[in-house]
C-alpha cells in the first residue's frame, strides 16, 4: 500500500513535470509551426521559381534541401536573407572548376558540338569575332556538311569576322574536312582552330559515332593540341538537355557549355543541374543576335537572373 | 531514361492497396505527387501541371476503380484520359481556303526549325495533291534563303526569294502574285527566328499577316522546350493569332511536356510532328500518342483499354461458367492467346496484367514466337482432341508435333502445362478472384 502511494507520488510528481515539459514543448512546436509555415510557403515558393526556370524537379529539391538546413542552422527568420542564401548555394555550385575558354596552343583546337538549331554557327561566328579582336590567327572548319546552307552560313559568318573557312561541298564527309583543316591549320600557323559540326541529335548512333570519328582525326593528327570541347546548349531548352550532355559527353570530353539565347524569356536553369550532375561548366552565354552579343559567363549575374521576375 | 516510367512508379505507390472498390482522397494524393513530379519531369509547365492535377484529382477521388483494373492502373487511366483531353482528342488537318491559294506561314524562335518544317510540310502536302510555293521571308539569318533553296531543290518544289534586301512584306506580296500567276494552290512563307519580346520583329511578322492574309499561321516549336514554351507560345498568339502548331525534334527522346504546355496556353491544335533528319520525316500530330509519350508510358496506355475490352464482363461470366463445369478447353484457350496476341508484345501485355509484378517481369525475356509456337500447336489439334485432351496418345502428338513443326517434347509440355492450369482455376470459384490470382500460362 506505502508502495503504491509512494509509486503514486512520484506517478503524480511525473506527471506534473510531465505537463509542464508538454506544455513548453508545444509552446516551442508552435513557435516552430508558426515559424515553419511561413517559411514552408517561402520554400515552396522558392522551388517553384527554381523549376519553372527549367532547374529540373531533382535538382531544385536538392538544392531547397540544402537551403532548409542551412536556414535550420543560422536560423535565419528573415525570407530576404533566406532568397540571398539561395542565391548563394546556386551560384557556389556553379562556379566550382569554372575556366575560361582555352585558346592558348599551336594551334588551340575549339570543337563546336550539340543538337539542331541550337545555335552553333553563331556562336563558333561570335568567338571567331572576340578571338580575331584579340588579335589571334583564327581558321573555321565547315564540318556541318549535312544541313542544307550550313556551309554558306558559316562563310557569310567568315566572311563578316575576317577569317578564312576551309569547306567542302555539301554531303561531304565531316572528318575529311576536319582532317583538312587541321593540315591548314599547322601549315598556316594559326592561333585557334574552330571546327562547326552538323547538329545531332544525341538519340542517333550514326551520328555520334561520326562525332567521334572526327575526334579521332584530331586525335591522331594533332594529339597535343590545347582542346575546347564546347556543347552548345539553346536556354530554351528543358529537362532533355541533362540527356544530351551526357550523350555527347560519351562521345567526347566536353570542357564547356556555351547557353545560347539567353535574351529571351528562358532562364537557362538547365545548366545548374547539369553543373550539379556532370559537373560541366558553363563557359560562354550568348545575349543575342549581334557579332558581340557572347559574353564570358559570370555565375552571380546569372544567379540574379534567376530570380528576376 | 533517368526516370522510371509513371506506370510502375504509381503501380508501386498502390502496392499496399490490395482492396478495390472507391479510390480515397489520400490514395490520390499519393498518385498525384508522382504524376506531378512525372509532368515537370517532362517539361510541361509548372502552371499546367497544377491547374492538371487538380482537375485529375477531383476526378479520381471517389471513382469506382473498373473490375479490371488496379487502383494504380485506374489512376492512370484517368490522368491519360484528361491528358489526351487537354491534348485535343482527335488529329488536326489544315484548313485548306475555299478559294485558293492557302496561305500558310511559318513562324517561332530561332532554331526551333522552320526552314526545315517549311519543306517537309511542302513535301508533305504535294502529296495529297496541293501544288505547292515555298517563299523566303527570312532575310537576317545568313544563308537562311539558301538553304530553303536547297531544301526546295531537294523536293523538288519552287522557292521564291526576292534576296535578303527587301523588305519581308514586300517579299510575301510579291509571291503571292507570283503564285496565282504560276498556278500554285498553296503558298508556305518562312519567316526568320525571333524572339516573342522582340517588338520590332514581332511587328513585323503582323505586318506580313496583314499583307497576305494567311488561313494558317503556324507556330514551329522545338520539342526540347523547357518551362519557357509557354511564354513563347503565349506571346506569339497574343500578337498574331496562331492557328496551329508544329512540333519539331520529335525523334529524340525528349518527353516533350512543351507540346502540351503550348496547347493548354494557347488552346490551338497541335497539327504536325517533326520526326527526323529527312524530308519526308513530318507526321501528322496524333495528341493520344503524344499523352502517353509524356507519361512515359509509350504504348502500355492502350493496353488498359484493350485489357478492359478483353476482360469484358459477358466473356468473364462465360468464363466462370467454362470454369465451374470444367469445360475450359483448348479452344477457349487459343481464344484467350489470340485476345492476348491482340494487345500487343506478351512482355507489355503481361506488364499490364493485374497480379503480374513488373519488377519480375524485368528479367524475364519473353518471347512472342513461343506464342505462335502454343498456337501452332493447338491449332494442330483435331476438334475433339482440343475438347478432351486426354485421348491425344503418342500418335497423336507425333502428328500435332509435325503438324505446327514443333518437337514431340513441347506438346507435352503444352498439355501438361494445360492441365495444370485448368487445375490452379479450378481453384478459384469465381473470375473476380481468378483475374487477381497469379496465373500461370504455359508460355511462361
Amino acid at each position: 500500500m506505502a508502495e503504491q502511494k509512494k509509486l503514486g507520488f512520484f506517478e503524480s510528481l511525473k506527471a506534473g513535470l510531465e505537463k509542464t515539459r508538454n506544455t513548453i514543448t508545444e509552446k516551442i512546436d508552435e513557435a516552430l509551426k508558426m515559424f515553419q509555415t511561413v517559411d514552408e510557403e517561402l520554400f515552396e515558393e522558392l522551388e517553384e521559381i527554381l523549376i519553372t526556370s527549367d532547374i529540373g524537379v531533382n535538382t531544385a529539391m536538392e538544392i531547397i534541401e540544402k537551403l532548409r538546413e542551412t536556414v535550420k542552422e543560422r536560423k535565419i527568420s528573415d525570407s530576404s536573407e533566406v532568397k540571398a542564401f539561395l542565391k548563394e548555394i546556386i551560384s557556389t555550385m556553379l562556379k566550382a572548376d569554372v575556366q575560361h575558354l582555352q585558346t592558348e596552343g599551336n594551334p588551340a583546337i575549339v570543337m563546336v558540338i550539340g543538337v539542331n538549331g541550337v545555335g552553333k554557327t553563331t556562336s563558333i561566328g561570335k568567338i571567331a569575332y572576340q578571338l580575331k579582336q584579340q588579335g589571334k590567327r583564327v581558321l573555321l572548319a565547315a564540318g556541318d556538311t549535312f544541313r542544307a546552307a550550313a556551309i554558306d552560313q558559316l562563310q557569310v559568318w567568315g566572311d563578316r569576322v575576317g577569317v578564312e573557312v576551309i569547306k567542302h561541298h555539301e554531303g561531304a564527309d565531316p572528318a575529311a574536312v576536319i582532317f583538312d583543316a587541321v593540315q591548314a591549320a599547322k601549315s598556316r600557323n594559326v592561333d585557334v582552330l574552330i571546327c562547326d559540326t552538323a547538329g545531332r541529335l544525341h538519340t542517333k548512333k550514326n551520328l555520334m559515332e561520326e562525332l567521334k570519328k572526327i575526334f579521332r582525326i584530331i586525335n591522331n593528327e594533332i594529339p597535343d593540341s590545347s582542346r575546347e570541347v564546347l556543347l552548345v546548349l539553346d536556354a530554351t531548352t528543358g529537362q532533355n538537355a541533362v540527356q544530351q550532355a551526357k550523350v555527347f559527353s560519351e562521345a567526347a570530353e566536353i570542357s564547356g557549355i556555351v547557353l545560347t539565347k539567353l535574351d529571351g524569356t528562358a532562364k537557362g536553369g538547365i545548366v545548374v543541374a547539369i553543373k550539379a550532375e556532370q559537373n560541366i561548366p558553363v563557359k560562354l552565354i550568348g545575349v543575342g543576335e549581334g557579332i558581340e552579343d557572347l559574353q564570358a559567363f559570370n555565375p552571380n549575374d546569372f544567379v540574379d537572373a534567376l530570380f528576376d521576375a | 531514361m533517368i526516370f522510371e516510367s509513371l506506370a510502375s512508379k504509381l503501380q508501386e505507390t498502390f502496392k499496399k492497396l490490395k482492396g478495390k472498390g472507391k479510390l480515397t482522397e489520400k490514395d490520390i494524393k499519393a498518385a498525384m505527387r508522382e504524376v506531378r513530379l512525372a509532368l515537370l519531369e517532362a517539361d510541361v509547365n509548372f502552371k499546367v501541371v497544377k491547374d492538371f492535377v487538380k482537375t485529375v484529382s477531383e476526378k479520381a477521388v471517389g471513382a469506382e476503380v473498373l473490375e479490371s483494373l488496379t487502383p494504380g492502373q485506374h489512376v492512370i487511366k484517368i490522368v491519360n484520359d484528361e491528358l489526351t483531353a487537354l491534348m485535343g482528342s482527335t488529329q488536326s488537318k489544315i484548313a485548306f481556303a475555299p478559294k485558293p491559294p492557302t496561305v500558310l506561314m511559318l513562324v517561332g524562335l530561332q532554331g526551333a526549325g522552320k526552314t526545315t518544317a517549311a519543306g517537309k510540310l511542302s513535301g508533305l502536302l504535294r502529296k495529297q495533291g496541293k501544288k505547292p510555293l515555298l517563299v523566303a521571308c527570312d532575310i537576317y539569318r545568313p544563308a537562311a534563303i539558301k538553304q530553303l533553296q536547297v531544301v526546295g531543290g531537294q523536293l523538288d518544289v519552287p522557292v521564291f526569294t526576292m534576296g535578303d534586301k527587301k523588305n519581308p512584306v514586300d517579299i510575301a506580296k510579291a509571291a503571292l502574285e507570283h503564285a496565282d500567276a504560276a498556278g500554285h494552290d498553296l503558298i508556305i512563307i518562312d519567316t526568320a527566328g525571333r524572339l516573342h519580346i522582340n517588338e520590332e520583329l514581332m511587328d513585323e511578322l503582323k505586318n506580313v499577316k496583314n499583307a497576305v492574309r494567311p488561313s494558317e499561321i503556324l507556330l514551329v516549336v522545338d520539342a526540347m522546350t523547357g518551362q519557357d514554351a509557354v511564354n513563347v507560345a503565349e506571346s506569339f498568339n497574343e500578337k498574331l493569332g496562331i492557328d496551329g502548331v508544329i512540333v519539331t525534334k520529335l525523334d529524340g527522346d525528349t518527353r516533350g511536356g512543351a507540346a502540351l504546355s503550348v496547347r493548354a496556353v494557347t488552346g490551338k491544335p497541335i497539327k504536325f510532328a517533326g520526326m527526323g533528319e529527312k524530308l519526308s520525316d513530318m507526321e501528322p500530330f496524333y495528341p493520344d500518342r503524344m499523352a502517353s509519350r509524356i507519361l512515359g508510358m509509350g504504348d502500355v496506355l492502350s493496353l488498359i483499354d484493350k485489357a478492359q475490352e478483353a476482360f469484358d464482363e459477358k466473356k468473364a461470366l462465360e468464363m466462370e461458367r467454362k470454369l465451374r463445369t470444367q469445360q475450359f478447353t483448348f479452344d477457349d484457350f487459343l481464344d484467350q492467346l489470340e485476345q492476348m496476341k491482340n494487345m500487343g508484345p506478351l512482355s507489355q501485355v503481361l506488364d499490364m496484367m493485374p497480379g503480374v509484378n513488373a519488377k519480375m517481369l524485368k528479367n524475364v525475356d519473353i518471347d512472342d514466337k513461343q506464342l505462335d509456337h502454343v498456337e501452332a500447336i493447338i491449332k494442330s489439334m483435331t476438334k475433339v482432341e482440343r475438347v478432351n485432351p486426354s485421348i491425344i496418345n503418342s500418335s497423336r502428338k507425333r502428328r500435332i508435333a509435325n503438324g505446327s513443326g514443333t518437337r514431340v517434347q513441347d506438346v507435352n509440355n503444352l498439355l501438361k502445362q494445360f492441365e495444370q492450369m485448368k487445375r490452379t482455376m479450378k481453384q478459384f470459384s469465381n473470375p473476380k478472384k481468378m483475374k487477381k490470382g497469379k496465373m500461370k500460362f504455359p508460355f511462361m
